[in-house]
């Protein structure tokens, strides 16, 4: 299958990049990975007539930790997310995520900035940001923008960026002592979209629960951020009782359809489920922390 | 537009129209059809092809993105003087039935020899789990992955008196 005919660059600077945005708007889409774009192209679901190759633009793949967050530029690729030291040691619902994306052979592509932008209600990492409490830089010619990733995931495929915009950056703030995180997902196949996935956050503070973060991925037209679940587990005791309140409150806050993976019933019982064990497994985490 | 490939150590220019994915351009310009298309749709990783030493799905790549990059395609494994371990190893172990979708999984098999000489059953099924064997011949498959590396180890002296 090929795609509608299109213009191809290859941009070498960020500046070069937002110009030919800006010269072509929403004629022009940015071609990171393509894992996602590239399929949707030859399906001709997308017809954009510029595409700016932002693979060759130094400097956008680099995760560090700086100011209290973790710095991952658009362009690291899932597989380095999966191997990368400083993930794996403090941001785990991110390490226990990012080897569950696509395949092997996508991975070694597909990039979470892309992944992000993508806005894919059955997209892992959009669930992981919403659990962490994670912004994306977005940056334009005239300047930078730091959004909250619950204010940039709008809507299926959808988001807040500008045609002249580029995401360029995720900050995930770095969790404090004593938290822990993973991110659990029913898939029928590797390589499928999630049927169900969930990721969590816990962080500790006193013996109690400080702060919670929990994103559903795949039941609903976007990542939910399941807030009521959060609010409820905030102060509270970390008990199976409060695990269960918060799978019960997430399960309410998805709004999964019935396909082929399921019925509405059974994917909001996984939530549900998925929720309970999350938890479970960050406070063991957190406790051990 | 007017692209330059290092094609299994070769450089290869063609001219080829931006759309054209990176699987045509090997097929149809370079003329190389060990590289398969199985369900183009980025699923089954029939047309994997190594580009700067990491398996990718070519149907899910423009050819103009590959310009400036090294490609390995199957054709690219064999040297003049026999045939690369694995695919010794898949003629010895019975790693293929249709053949379909070999090339893809020796490149991925490949490419996991380079980074892990050891790999152990579950490291081996983990990185050839892109890749869909509709005779569902798996079990030699991964057999004939390792094999590869019991030869390569064999044959490599530093490595069997480590």
């Amino acid at each position: 299958m090929l795609p509608s005919r299109f213009e191809y660059h290859r941009a070498t600077t960020l500046q070069e990049a937002l110009a030919l945005l800006d010269e072509h708007g929403e004629d022009a889409k940015v071609l990171a990975g393509g894992q996602s774009l590239i399929p949707l192209m030859k399906l001709r679901f997308a017809a954009p007539q510029h595409l700016v190759d932002i693979n060759d633009v130094p400097g956008l793949d680099g995760i560090e930790e700086r100011d209290g967050s973790l710095t991952i530029g658009a362009l690291a690729r899932h597989r380095t997310l999966a191997t990368d030291g400083t993930i794996a040691a403090r941001y785990p619902a991110i390490a226990s995520a990012a080897p569950q994306i696509a395949d092997p052979l996508v991975r070694n592509r597909g990039t979470i900035g892309g992944s992000l932008a993508h806005a894919d209600p059955a997209g892992d990492l959009g669930s992981v940001m919403l659990a962490m409490g994670a912004s994306v830089v977005l940056t334009g010619s005239s300047g930078q923008r730091v959004v909250p990733i619950g204010e940039f995931l709008v809507d299926t495929f959808t988001t807040s960026i500008a045609p002249t915009e580029i995401l360029t950056e995720i900050r995930v703030p770095t969790p404090p002592p004593r938290s822990g995180g993973t991110y659990l997902k029913l898939e029928r196949k590797v390589g499928d979209f999630a049927t169900v996935a969930v990721a969590v956050s816990l962080t500790l503070q006193d013996g109690t629960i400080g702060s919670a973060g929990i994103g559903l991925t795949g039941v609903g037209l976007k990542n939910i951020d399941a807030t009521d679940a959060t609010a409820a587990l905030a102060g509270a005791a970390p008990t199976d009782d409060a695990f269960a309140e918060a799978g019960r409150l997430a399960a309410a806050a998805s709004s999964p359809v019935t396909d082929v993976r399921g019925s509405e019933g059974y994917k909001r019982h996984v939530v549900d489920v998925f929720t309970r064990r999350g938890l479970a497994s960050a406070f063991a985490m957190a406790s051990a922390g | 537009m007017e692209i330059t490939i290092t094609v299994n150590g070769e450089a290869r220019t063609a001219d080829v129209e931006p759309r054209m994915l990176l699987t045509h351009v090997i097929r149809e310009e370079l003329g190389l059809t060990g590289t398969h298309i199985g369900c183009d749709t980025t699923s089954c990783g029939a047309c994997t092809v190594l580009v700067d030493g990491e398996p990718v799905k070519s149907c899910t790549m423009f050819g103009v993105q590959a310009d400036g990059h090294e490609v390995t395609t199957v054709e690219g494994l064999a040297a003049a003087d026999g045939l690369h371990p694995i695919q010794a190893a898949f003629q010895e172990e019975h790693g293929l039935q249709c053949g379909f979708c070999t090339p893809g999984m020796m490149l991925v098999g490949a490419a996991l020899l380079e980074r892990n000489p050891d790999p152990s059953d579950d490291d081996v099924r983990w990185a050839i789990s892109g890749n869909i064997c509709r005779c569902t011949g798996y079990m030699n498959i991964v057999k004939a992955i390792q094999a590869a590396a019991k030869a390569t180890a064999g044959a490599e002296p530093t490595a069997a008196t480590a």
